[in-house]
């Protein structure tokens, strides 16, 4: 049988401020980010909450959709009055999970027909972002 | 045997004593090792001993061949005989080579890190992790060029962080070179022709029912082409 | 001029192939040719956002590496995904020199990258470089009457340390095509994010997002989109072809890399133009005389 693979979910908080060099208590909860971003509609958690979760150290961020759903667009970055990158936050969530090979991407549901519509860098950006 | 010299290497980290200015493969030989796979050519062409190994007080681990690299006094190996690395299955006259084809059946290049791990790895100096950028971007000329010394040893495969399968997308970059750029070679063609004339069935028909006496006796009696010397006068060479 | 050390980018030898020979053209035709770096990696498309993942930034360093050897001390570039990427790397090694150390021994037995690449996009190069007055004075096609939306996305203006332009109401890529006679309107979603690479598993992110991108230009009055970015234009065309929801004023709407049209203004021949370019230049430019 295949090794089952896990993530750790304790200590969220100190994991995710370790891997993203950002600092989640600057954040007071304004939402700027939250009403800035393109795909907030599609997120399960708001930008804006998903600091707070963090703040909150809820390890039930994990199973959220939002890291997934985010493309790093830094429109909540550049305005953040408060200077917290949350893409560098959204990035730490996806790490954890990519880190353990629990990919979101896989190659193997890719047709040939579907990748030779693709140009390059679609490709390699989303296996960059979503495999580990 | 009594006088011949011996230095000690480590074969999978069980000490041996081997002749010295032998190679890897023949040091496992003597140290009593039967190869029934990871043996083939002996000579470096067929890629069937990929061996791994490090040098006494080094960090760094090196890819060579087991038939071509000679050991050293405290060599610590291990053979990497084979890599179970897919490859795609394709008909080569259906493929379009202006299409971004090396990217459809091997798809994994794009997670090509540029670490260069494959190119360090080679024991042919390929430029591996070049000829794989070119297949990412559809230079398939340039693919077939860089990687026409690649005799699929496998050790880049084994190496790769991303999982690529190197030497199978360089083999698919040669053949789509071959088809769509290349001309096909009258001597070639004449070949062919022969074989499907039935010009060698005879022959091979006569093989297939040879008894094994006679098979044994004919592999002791071939003919081997001599290599011929370099016309290089040797008084030169010495200085 | 000299010529300028120039770092295609995968997909501009693929799929954004007429975005690279229109910006050969053009960089010709203004006496500052581009060279393509004799050997070059992907960049990775995207940076790397952990703290830790020094990996994924080697990419780019091996590049710079290489526009040294080639004796330049800028690299310049027309993806803006590749931009951002070798930009935002180049900024960070510089100014962290031990994370450099750090990648240099990883490449151990090969070449040092000592910093000091500068990379620049090519709309840098026409702005600060070329100037819109030179550009102007080189035209032949003026592409009077015709309206374009800028379509900038997020990674040529964020973020503010690698951006090319103001980060909210980007200007560089209009004045670009106004110096060749277009005339171009502003639109709320010009530096909105198209998608990207969502487009791969999550295609109705992308084009739910490329499609609000084409109506509020359509709505601002544009007939033609353009793009800086094959992944940008990628999604825009497919959203072009696969609309979703209440979309009948996009219908009308083109998409090209402004590259094309610069290349058009300044005397492309038809032959080398995409069927696209060819189709905006006789319904609104050559039809007024244009040419």
């Amino acid at each position: 049988m295949a090794r089952t693979k896990t993530i750790p979910r304790e200590n969220l908080r100190e994991r995710v401020e370790e891997l993203s060099g950002e600092r989640v208590f600057a954040c007071y909860q304004c939402g700027m980010c939250s009403s800035g971003c393109p795909y907030a509609e599609q997120m399960d958690r708001l930008p804006s909450q998903v600091i707070r979760d963090l703040q909150l150290d809820d390890e039930t961020l994990l199973d959220s959709n939002a890291m997934w759903v985010c493309a790093s667009c830094l429109a909540c970055e550049v305005r953040c009055p408060k200077g917290v990158d949350l893409a560098k936050l959204m990035e730490a969530l996806r790490q954890i999970h990519l880190r353990k090979a629990l990919d979101r991407v896989s190659l193997d549901d890719l047709s040939k027909d579907e990748i030779k519509k693709l140009p390059q860098i679609a490709l390699v950006a989303s296996l960059r972002k979503k495999s580990g | 045997m009594a006088d011949e010299k011996l230095t000690q290497i480590y074969i999978m980290g069980k000490a041996y004593d081997v002749p010295v200015g032998v190679t890897i493969m023949d040091a496992m030989e003597y140290a009593g090792y039967r190869f029934i796979r990871g043996a083939g050519c002996r000579s470096g062409f067929c890629g069937a001993c990929g061996t791994v190994y490090r040098k006494a007080g080094e960090y760094r681990l090196e890819f060579v061949l087991a038939c071509q690299e000679m050991v050293e006094e405290g060599m610590h190996l291990t053979q990497l005989p084979f890599t179970p690395a897919p490859r795609s299955d394709y008909t080569l006259a259906e493929l379009d080579p202006s299409e971004n084809v090396l990217l459809q059946h091997y798809p994994e290049i794009a997670r090509c890190v540029s670490c260069n791990t494959c190119t360090k790895a080679c024991p042919q100096e390929i430029e591996v992790m070049d000829y794989i950028q070119a297949a990412l971007r559809g230079d398939v000329a340039k693919v077939a060029e860089l990687s026409f010394d690649c005799i699929a040893c496998g050790l880049c495969a084994m190496r790769c962080p991303a999982d690529i399968k190197h030497y199978h997308v360089g083999q698919m970059g040669r053949r789509l070179h071959g088809v769509a750029d290349l001309a096909t070679p009258e001597h070639l063609t004449a070949r062919i022709a022969q074989l499907d004339g039935g010009a060698f069935d005879g022959e091979m028909e006569t093989l297939a029912s040879a008894s094994l006496a006679d098979l044994k006796a004919k592999y002791a009696e071939r003919v081997i082409e001599k290599v011929q010397e370099p016309e290089v006068a040797t008084e030169e060479v010495a200085t | 001029m000299t010529k300028l050390a120039y770092f295609p980018g995968c997909s501009l030898k693929d799929n954004a192939k007429r975005f690279e020979d229109a910006a050969f053209f053009v960089m010709e035709t203004l006496g500052a040719p581009l060279e393509e770096l004799e050997t070059w990696n992907c960049c990775g498309t995207v940076y790397s956002l952990a703290d830790d993942d020094l990996m994924h930034h080697i990419a780019s360093v091996r590049n710079f590496i290489r526009t040294k050897e080639a004796g330049s001390e800028e690299l310049v570039t027309l993806c803006a995904m590749c931009y951002n990427t070798l930009a935002r790397v180049a900024g960070r090694v510089e100014a962290h020199a031990d994370e450099l150390e750090k990648i240099n021994a990883f490449m151990d037995r090969e070449e040092d990258y000592e910093g000091g690449i500068r990379i620049r996009h090519i709309l840098q190069v026409l702005r600060d470089t070329i100037g819109w007055e030179a550009l102007s004075e080189t035209v032949v096609r003026p592409l009077d009457n015709l309206k374009i939306a800028a379509y900038y996305g997020c990674t040529l203006v964020r973020p503010q340390e690698t951006g090319i332009d103001d980060m909210e109401r980007p200007v560089v890529m209009a004045d670009a095509l106004a110096a060749v006679g277009a005339e171009p309107v502003t639109f709320p979603f010009e530096a909105e994010c198209c998608g990207t690479y969502q487009i791969v598993d999550e295609p109705h992110l992308a084009l739910e997002q490329s499609n609000r991108i084409l109506r509020s230009a359509r709505l601002a009055g544009a007939d033609v989109v353009v793009t800086a970015c094959p992944l940008c234009q990628h999604n825009l065309e497919q959203a072009l072809i696969a609309p979703v929801g209440e979309s009948e004023e996009i219908k009308s709407i083109q998409v090209v890399y402004f590259t094309e049209l610069l290349a058009a203004a300044l005397g492309a021949d038809e032959a080398t133009m995409s069927p696209v370019v060819r189709e905006i230049l006789s319904t609104s430019v050559t039809a007024e005389g244009g040419a």
